[in-house]
């Protein structure tokens, strides 16, 4: 097991997609660090290099610049064999011609293990997995869940791995299965404490598996790491806190004056606190918050902004309200007991704790 | 079964029937007849046919052709995926080798038996000139062993580029993750070729083994143009010996021959995939 | 990597000498291929080519391959496509045997076939004609074109067709929207090889014709066995019949490498 370091780590690369069109992907100067034994998710929208940088980290591309460290150790020359890493392909990869032991015993085979070891140790991994009534079965013939369970077995199997970077690894699996599978997968991480590194662009999965979170954005930049708490409570950049949580955080324009934040259309007051924490110049400011802390009335109140309900949404347990007021729009949470239609007069005013100030893309309060 | 289903495949059907259901059909029948020009069929039930088994030159020609054909399959398959491997697998020298790859397909098969006859005629080829040089006194008309050797030569020639077209269309549709994990899991090379390339080549492969095996049964426009069967008989292959039979008017022979022929070349083709369909699919269901 | 590109630059290398034979010899006159062994003509001539195409009875076999060769296309493609839908599409009883059965037809042995199918096409009065070749030709390419399409079709989930359907498509509209330009390069590969088989093919085209449908593999071969073999006329129709399939490769080669890249031929 081992933690793994990306140090200034860039790489792009453009894929000829017919017809002359490029499309390229890249990651940018990335630096972060990730404990041994922690179960770390990767979270960016499709196409921002979440791939590459797995592949990055596994060997089987070589960075254009940066160092991959495991436990301190620079590995970025290393084969992918050398780094004693796993892969789990987003389609499971299983070698059809050999049953389920075979394609367990591959790599510990490849790796000159004695046989009588490699049964038990086949053993024992596909009890964890549950896999020990398939031994025997070809490996073609499984449903995609078991053989994702497989690929993910020939991860575990060898004693010394480093580390099994999964790359979103329950796309194709049956969404009742999904829930069991991820399970398995966290008890397999505790249990060997293994440093897994879990790529999707699903935060739920992300927040629910995860101990750490790395969310990447669009440009193959990291944007923040952090616990699934730090990244909903804190987000370093608009970004993240638009992308985590459900909706979404509400990311406003808005500008410091003299009477409070300006929002070119309404201005809320703010306390000397805020202000002091706020230095340089009033404007070009961003304001973020969370929907479910915005308080929302359908009665005037102090200090309280008028907005008019455009979409009601309900989800169930609560309903989610898009209001309008010339050109602004925000989501708010409202619960089901409210009286709400739309076109509505909502009355909105923003708690100050819970209101994050960006600028430039990073949080400054 | 489906009514959607016969309305699709009427076409195919009709067409084959006319190309191929009736003249087999034919062919029966001129089996089990004694027909000679001039005179009226003559019904003899098997008579043909056990006459045919019994024929020294039906069994040479038989011979001689499943060792063509063992030997084209054993040369050619592993050639062609050797070559598909090799070749580039994206950008414009991948469209370049496979256009190469293409033209000696298109070229006429009497036009193939040209271009090697003016390559290896003893008095104008390049071949003899060539081995003449180093001492071997090459002769593809009088020399009994030059003769199917060359022929061998030119079916690998012609042919192999097919096999490497079908492999590198095999080769392309394999998903690098494949690869990577099988880099991941520490194989050799040769292991990821024997577990990774090689299964997943399986259909084009076995496309390619029957296409091989069935079309090298049918080689005959080569033979008769360089050598014209000789010298001997020691470029007779099948049909060249079935179409000498029928030119000769020995149609009931050569019908039942054709019967036979088509039972061997059925047979063994049934059994190659039944072989290859099933590699890689043993193991139980649960 | 050096090692694969020199390997592969000498397969390439030895595929085309004889190629290369034919085209140098096609240069010379009978006198110098008889006279003496020369790497390049001597003295390039274009007799042979000029003898060629000022003859009508070349061009017209020209002309009858390339009309026989492409309708021999047409018919191909209009019955292998529904045909290899239905084999992708539906699993009905026996429908693995049928295919099998299908493909068998290509070791059908033609050498045998000829006295049939002249007796056939004579009956249908279609002997000596374009479409009876195109015809005859279908033997060995419906079987090929299916099983490649099949594979194609296979490849593409039927999700998309019931989809197509729910959204109000009728059959023709989706399979002419939606179907066919996703199979297209498929349907590339199997008119690449059927346009391949059927230009190739020498037995049936020559005993199916006489003088009207006359393909040019056969006035090819009528200037052997002649005494005195003119080799530079020979090696010139040859350099000639290549032609048309080398143009057919150059157009369709995007077409044969998406195709060939989607692979599952």
């Amino acid at each position: 097991m081992a933690s793994i370091e990306l140090r200034n780590l860039s790489h792009s690369y453009d894929v000829i997609m017919g017809k002359g069109e490029k499309a390229s992907f890249s990651i940018n100067n990335l630096n972060v660090r990730w404990e041994d034994g922690k179960a770390v998710a990767l979270l960016g929208p499709s196409g921002c290099g979440k791939t590459t940088l797995l592949n990055a980290i596994s060997g089987l591309l070589k960075p254009k610049a940066g160092q991959v460290m495991f436990n301190d150790r620079d590995v970025t020359m290393l084969s992918t064999k050398q780094r004693h890493i796993a892969q789990v392909f987003q389609f499971p990869v299983v070698y059809d011609s050999m049953d389920v032991f075979g394609n367990l015993a591959f790599p510990l085979l490849n790796d000159g293990f004695k046989k009588n070891d490699i049964r038990g140790r086949v053993e024992e991994v596909a009890e964890i997995l549950e896999l020990q009534d398939l031994l025997k079965v070809s490996a073609g013939r499984l449903t995609p869940a078991d053989k994702q369970k497989v690929s993910l077995g020939r991860g575990i199997i060898r004693p010394d791995t480093a580390a099994v970077l999964l790359d979103e690894p329950l796309t194709v699996i049956d969404p009742k299965l999904q829930w069991t599978l991820r399970r398995k997968l966290k008890q397999v991480q505790r249990r060997f404490r293994i440093t897994m590194v879990y790529v999707t662009h699903d935060q739920h999965e992300a927040l629910t598996f995860a101990d750490v979170v790395t969310v990447m954005s669009k440009d193959g930049k990291i944007a923040q790491t952090g616990t699934p708490e730090e990244l909903h409570e804190n987000p370093d950049t608009p970004f993240v806190g638009y992308f985590i949580g459900s909706p979404g955080m509400n990311i406003l324009d808005c500008s410091l004056t003299a009477e409070g934040l300006d929002f070119d259309g309404f201005v809320i007051p703010v306390s000397d606190e805020l202000r002091s924490r706020v230095s340089g110049p009033g404007d070009g400011l961003q304001l973020g918050i969370r929907p479910e802390f915005i308080c929302s009335r359908l009665e005037p109140e102090n200090g309280a902004v008028p907005f008019t309900a455009l979409i009601i949404e309900d989800t169930g347990a609560y309903r989610v309200l898009t209001l309008t007021m010339h050109d602004i729009r925000i989501k708010t949470r409202i619960s089901q007991a409210e009286q709400v239609s739309e076109n509505d007069t909502v009355w909105v005013s923003f708690p100050e704790r819970h209101v994050k100030i960006f600028r430039d893309g990073s949080r400054i309060y | 079964m489906n009514n959607r289903a016969v309305l699709f495949l009427l076409p195919v059907i009709v067409i084959m029937s006319l190309s191929a259901f009736i003249p087999l059909i034919t062919v029966v029948n001129y089996s089990l007849h004694y027909i000679f020009s001039g005179s009226m069929p003559q019904y003899v039930g098997l008579a043909n046919y056990v006459e045919v088994l019994r024929d020294p030159e039906f069994h040479d020609a038989l011979t001689r052709q499943l060792v063509f054909s063992t030997m084209v399959l054993a040369v050619e398959i592993p050639l062609g995926i050797m070559i598909a491997l090799a070749l580039p697998r994206k950008g414009i020298w991948a469209s370049i080798s496979l256009v190469l790859l293409g033209i000696p397909l298109l070229i006429p098969y009497n036009v193939v038996g040209i271009v090697w006859r003016l390559f290896t005629q003893s008095d104008i080829g390049v071949i003899p000139k060539v081995l003449g040089f180093f001492g071997y006194a090459y002769n593809v008309a009088l020399d009994p062993i030059d003769a199917p050797l060359t022929i061998f030569i030119l079916d690998v020639w012609h042919w192999t580029p097919l096999v490497v077209l079908l492999c590198y269309a095999g080769l392309q549709s394999i998903p690098d993750a494949y690869y990577q994990a099988a880099q991941i899991d520490g194989a050799s090379t040769w292991k990821t070729f024997r577990y990774v390339t090689l299964p997943k080549l399986r259909s084009v492969l076995i496309l390619g083994v029957l296409l091989r095996f069935m079309d090298s049964f049918k080689i005959y426009s080569e033979p008769l143009l360089l050598t014209g069967g000789g010298p001997g008989s020691s470029t007779t292959f099948f049909s060249l010996f079935v179409s000498r039979k029928a030119e000769s008017y020995e149609l009931g022979y050569a019908g039942s021959v054709s019967m036979i022929y088509l039972f061997i070349v059925i047979v063994f083709s049934f059994v190659f995939f039944q072989i290859m369909t099933n590699i890689g699919k043993g193991g139980q269901t649960k | 990597m050096r090692k694969r590109h020199i390997a592969l630059i000498c397969y390439f290398v030895i595929l085309f000498i004889p190629i290369y034979w034919m085209i140098n010899t096609s240069f010379k006159s009978d006198a110098e291929i008889l006279r003496e062994f020369t790497m390049f003509p001597k003295e390039i001539t274009l007799k042979n080519y000029v003898e060629i195409f000022t003859s009508p009875v070349w061009r017209n076999s020209f002309i009858n391959s390339i009309i026989y060769v492409a309708l021999n296309v047409v018919i191909t493609l209009i019955a292998a496509i529904p045909g290899a839908y239905a084999f992708s599409r539906w699993k009905f009883r026996g429908s693995h045997h049928l295919f099998f059965w299908l493909l068998t037809n290509r070791m059908a042995p033609g050498a045998i076939f000829i006295v049939p199918f002249t007796e056939l096409y004579y009956t249908l009065h279609l002997y000596d004609t374009h479409l009876a070749v195109a015809l005859a030709h279908c033997l060995f390419n419906i079987p090929l074109a299916v099983w490649i399409l099949e594979g194609f079709m296979s490849a593409i989930p039927k999700e998309i067709d019931e989809t197509a359907f729910i959204d109000g498509y009728s059959f023709p509209r989706f399979f002419g929207k939606i179907f066919f330009p996703l199979v297209a390069p498929g349907i590339g590969v199997a008119a690449f090889f059927a346009f391949t088989f059927s230009w190739v093919e020498l037995l049936i085209a020559k005993s199916l014709t006489i003088t009207d449908a006359k393909p040019v593999v056969v006035t090819l071969t009528v200037g052997i066995g002649a005494e005195g073999v003119k080799w530079g006329l020979l090696a010139a129709a040859g350099v000639l019949t290549i032609i048309p399939g080398a143009l057919v490769v150059y157009f369709v080669r995007n077409y044969m490498a998406k195709g060939f890249a989607l692979g599952r031929v």
